[in-house]
């Protein structure tokens, strides 16, 4: 028998020592692993086994001046079906193609298609969604999620705009304040094995979803729906092809109305008005579409026409070029240069003060105050009033002003520029230069929104628009609401007239592009009270059929909106001193 | 902790006591119940998904475990200079089971890799694990029988003449196995040998020679030394996320495991990485899960009890009767500390991946009947410890 010797005990410790030295060292390894990689490794290892679903978070309500909700979401539910969750596949189709009022062929193609989840309808009722859902079948999925909704349908459908799928914006304040309104998507992570499957009983991250935020706006929706039903019936008088209304508080840009009839359906804003032919491209259908969602009152120009003298006397006026006792001759045209360009009375109207061209609308007697005025001075103050820019309003797609260049302004230019021709402007560009020119001279920013509020209602930010003071003097705009009243009272406007209303306003009629086509836009810029004016409204009626004069056909409507909303907004009439002075006794 | 143990030792001296290594015998036992609760842990998620009932795996590494203990009792029971003149016997039956294996169709496949005995499918067993007790046999009654002539070239020789042929055909198809054996035949006549200085030149030209093959890897290739999958292994090796999808996905789903422990872990059966992402987490893999959910803390002690273990072989070593029961438990010893050592690093990518299974712990039912004999070998010797 071998004894174990010496140096075989000494080998076998240090072959103990080699390997206590390598078992360290591996040990190092792995606490290094463990310790100093642990982050990188355990995020790697988490992004393999999380899935996440987004839990959208409830997108902020639009409010109405009086808080009346103009925007809303709903609870709508999504049913689907997790194949390898399925116990009763054919109970399961029965109960889902009745209570969906699917087709039972169409639910079982989905039911037993093999996929991970299976979405058999979305924007199901929560009524249904709930009841399915208690049905407790398993393989069933219902998710909830929230819709925007619409409670006045079509009311101001181009103002409020829509959502898409993705709860983002398309159009309108739900582009303009998408990020207010949006609020932030949470999460629910699972953990989910190698095949995907989710882990029974694994703690779900929930990251909640934070709501959005409130808007208020300007707009209010009595003034509105009463704008709307006046712009629809004159629409449907005199067959129009649109009518658009804007009604402005004009001391501060405040909208309370913007109509553009035919309003589209907010819930259902894919679907044309009129029902398209066909054979239509997707891409046509497209365009279609686009065109039926365009804010006419800021999306398209036009040439305003008549209601611009305003705008031509605010600068005469300001200018000193004219008083109102200046008299004039109109022979029903005027030569300018070479062009002899007429006045729309064929006959003249003779001989008249300043205030009784004005009255008259009497293109003659704009097209000289144009040319006293020259082409850099009316230039100048087209400019100062604001008109070579956009008014700012919180809408999307506001069109420019398309007007000659400095340079190419010839006298014919400026004389048809003088009375509202050969160049184009928006109508909200129209009715924020007259409001600001007879409110004293300040240049406002038309807007709808006015401040941004929780939940709760408590008020976050307020809005805060742009000024710009004394465009024109005090007493220019004294004088030019003493002409625009004259007009309602006495001169082309007086279908505005409202008894014991001071209404100041004017009247437009102007010819489309190409001329000679017989197709007008009819239309009427009106305050109230005359002196002191709260609310302004401009209507535009874009080819009506039969009379098309804008003193006939927009300034009634004009007058029929005012007899409502004065009122409303606490404008009491006032009654010659006679009757008062009846009442008294 | 070493004192009190020597200490104990010369207690049994003294009283002239049979001794038996209850410390070795505990971190055997324990070892081994801590394997078939990290073994349930690692695969009830993919043993009812694919066998249909949580403890399929657990089950039957259990049964295995239980007849692996009785076969550790009666072999300790034996005296261990009796059995070892079968050293042929066994030699011969498992070059019959390696020739078997490597060339005929008793040889069958699991996971693409021909290694278990059986027929029909069945895999019975995987010889490479009686190879690697025949050799330690053999090398033991052949170095018990020359020490004398232990450093003579010709004993050098027979002992080559032993270990090759069985060493050969385990490298065949299998590298790791066939490391572990020349290993384990390599660590044995380290220590019986008187001489230093040829082993320290040998361990270091293995070095140099590895790190050459790393370095010149593609030349290897081009001359046709090495073969491409072993070159793309080293490649894994050196960056394994960017093999995310090939070789380096099962070192990498293993780092992910243990990156993710931290310090203690996510507590036992919390681990996600054995849901379907490590691959067959029961088995070589299953030091990384143990990672995941006992953290660091649990992965050290298990390394140290490992260790631990080893100590106790240290002591049986070199204080055996005979160089006979001497060599037996280093023999015992190197296999388990070469596989521990292979295992870790591969699973902590120190090392090329290589499959390996962790002692005690891993899933597998040869390889625990076999490392329960061993076990029962070594606690024999440990019985013939008497002083005088």
């Amino acid at each position: 028998m071998e004894k174990v010797h010496v140096w075989q005990k000494q080998k076998l410790k240090f072959a103990m020592f080699c390997l206590i030295t390598i078992f360290a060292a591996v040990t190092g390894r792995l606490g290094y692993l463990m310790l100093f990689r642990a982050d990188y490794y355990s995020e790697k290892a988490e992004e393999l086994h999380e899935r996440e679903r987004d839990i959208k978070a409830a997108r902020g309500k639009i409010l109405d001046r009086n808080g009346v909700v103009l925007a809303d979401n709903r609870t709508v539910c999504t049913v689907s079906v997790i194949h390898n969750q399925l116990e009763d596949p054919e109970e399961v189709i029965k109960v889902l193609s009745s209570m969906l009022e699917m087709d039972e062929e169409k639910v079982r193609k989905a039911v037993s298609k093999v996929s991970s989840r299976e979405i058999i309808r979305t924007n199901v009722s929560k009524e249904i969604g709930d009841s399915i859902r208690l049905k407790h079948l398993a393989g069933i999925k219902v998710d909830e999620d929230y819709k925007r909704y619409y409670p006045f349908s079509t009311m101001a459908s181009r103002v409020l705009g829509f959502t898409g799928s993705d709860n983002q914006g398309i159009i309108g304040l739900e582009v303009e304040y998408d990020e207010i309104l949006q609020g932030e998507n949470g999460k629910i992570l699972t953990l989910t094995d190698a095949k995907g499957v989710e882990l029974d009983g694994a703690a779900e991250d929930r990251v909640e979803p934070i709501p959005g935020n409130n808007l208020r706006i300007s707009l209010d929706r009595n003034i509105q729906l009463y704008a709307e039903q006046a712009a629809e019936k004159v629409l449907e008088e005199k067959n129009a092809k649109g009518v658009s209304v804007v009604i402005m508080n004009p001391m501060n840009g405040e909208i309370l109305a913007m109509v553009n009839v035919p309003e589209f359906d907010l819930n259902d804003p894919f679907t044309l008005l009129e029902e398209a032919e066909e054979d239509i491209t997707e891409e046509e259908l497209r365009d279609l579409q686009n065109q039926m969602w365009r804010n006419a009152c800021i999306n398209d120009t036009y040439e305003p026409g008549s209601t611009f003298k305003v705008i031509t006397m605010a600068a005469a006026l300001e200018e000193k070029a004219v008083t109102l006792e200046d008299r004039f001759f109109c022979p029903g045209y005027r030569i300018v240069e070479d062009r002899r360009i007429r006045c729309h009375k064929v006959a003249g109207h003779g001989s008249e003060t300043f205030l009784e061209g004005a009255m008259n609308s009497c293109n003659p007697v704009f097209m000289e105050l144009g040319l006293r005025l020259g082409v850099d001075v009316y230039y100048d103050d087209f400019l100062q009033f604001g008109l070579g820019k956009k008014t700012g309003i919180d809408l999307p797609g506001e069109a420019g002003t398309i007007m000659h260049q400095r340079e190419a302004m010839g006298e014919v230019e400026l004389a048809t520029v003088s009375f509202g021709q050969s160049f184009q402007i928006t109508p909200i560009q129209l009715v924020t230069t007259i409001a600001s020119l007879i409110n004293g001279g300040t240049r406002v920013t038309p807007h709808f929104g006015v401040s941004v509020e929780n939940e709760q209602g408590e008020k976050l930010k307020t809005f805060t628009y742009p000024v710009e003071k004394n465009i024109i003097s005090d007493d220019t705009s004294d004088t030019l609401r003493y002409i625009l009243e004259k007009v309602v009272s006495e001169g082309t406007g007086k279908r505005a007239y409202l008894e014991g209303f001071s209404i100041g306003g004017k009247t437009a009629t102007s010819e489309k592009l190409p001329r000679r086509s017989q197709r007008y836009i009819s239309s009427f810029i009106g305050f109230s009270p005359a002196d002191n004016p709260q609310v302004i409204a401009l209507i535009t009626i874009d080819e009506p059929q039969g009379i098309y004069y804008g003193g006939t056909v927009a300034a009634p409507v004009i007058a029929d909106i005012f007899s409502n909303v004065l009122p409303y907004l606490g404008i009491q009439p006032v009654y010659e001193t006679e009757e008062s002075a009846e009442s008294q006794d | 902790m070493g004192t009190r143990l020597l200490k104990k030792f010369r207690k049994t001296r003294e009283s002239g006591q049979h001794f038996f290594d209850y410390n070795l015998l505990f971190v055997i036992v324990f070892l081994s119940c801590f394997g078939l609760v990290m073994i349930y842990s690692s695969s009830y998620y993919s043993a009812q998904l694919t066998q249909g009932s949580n403890f399929y795996f657990v089950k039957k590494q259990a049964f295995v475990l239980a007849g692996g203990f009785i076969a550790m009792f009666v072999v300790s029971r034996l005296d261990y200079h009796k059995y070892v003149k079968a050293w042929w016997f066994v030699w011969i039956v498992s070059l019959i089971l390696m020739i078997l294996v490597n060339f005929t169709p008793l040889g069958v496949e699991r996971n693409g890799k021909k290694r278990w005995i059986g027929f029909a499918n069945h895999a019975l067993f995987q010889p490479t694990e009686l190879v690697k007790i025949a050799l330690i046999v053999a090398m033991a009654v052949l170095i018990e029988k020359l020490i004398r002539y232990i450093d003579r070239w010709q004993v050098i020789l027979l002992i080559l003449m032993v270990s090759f042929p069985l060493g050969f055909l385990v490298l065949m198809n299998n590298l790791s196995s066939g490391l572990i054996i020349f290993g384990i035949v390599f660590a044995m006549y380290f220590v019986a040998s008187r001489k230093k200085k040829r082993f320290v030149i040998l361990i270091g030209a293995g070095v140099l020679l590895a790190a050459a093959a790393i370095v010149l890897a593609d030349q290897l290739v081009a001359m046709n030394v090495l073969e491409p999958y072993q070159v793309s292994r080293i490649l894994v090796w050196q960056n394994p996320e960017a093999y995310s999808q090939r070789g380096g996905y099962q070192v990498l789903q293993g780092l992910y495991a243990i990156g993710s422990g931290g310090l203690f872990g996510k507590g036992l059966g919390n681990s996600v990485q054995k849901l379907g992402f490590v691959p067959e987490a029961q088995n070589d893999m299953i030091f990384s899960i143990i990672c995941e959910e006992l953290g660091l803390f649990g992965a050290v002690c298990v390394i140290l009890l490992f260790i631990f273990m080893l100590y106790r072989f240290l002591l049986i070593a070199n204080n055996a009767p005979d160089l006979l029961g001497s060599m037996l438990v280093i023999g015992v010893m190197a296999q388990i500390a070469i596989q521990v050592f292979l295992n870790i690093a591969v699973v902590t990518n120190f090392i090329p991946n290589t499959g390996i299974s962790l002692p005690f712990i891993s899933y597998g039912g040869t390889s625990l009947m076999f490392l329960m004999m061993e076990m029962g070998m070594v606690l024999g010797v440990s019985r013939q410890i008497r002083f005088e």
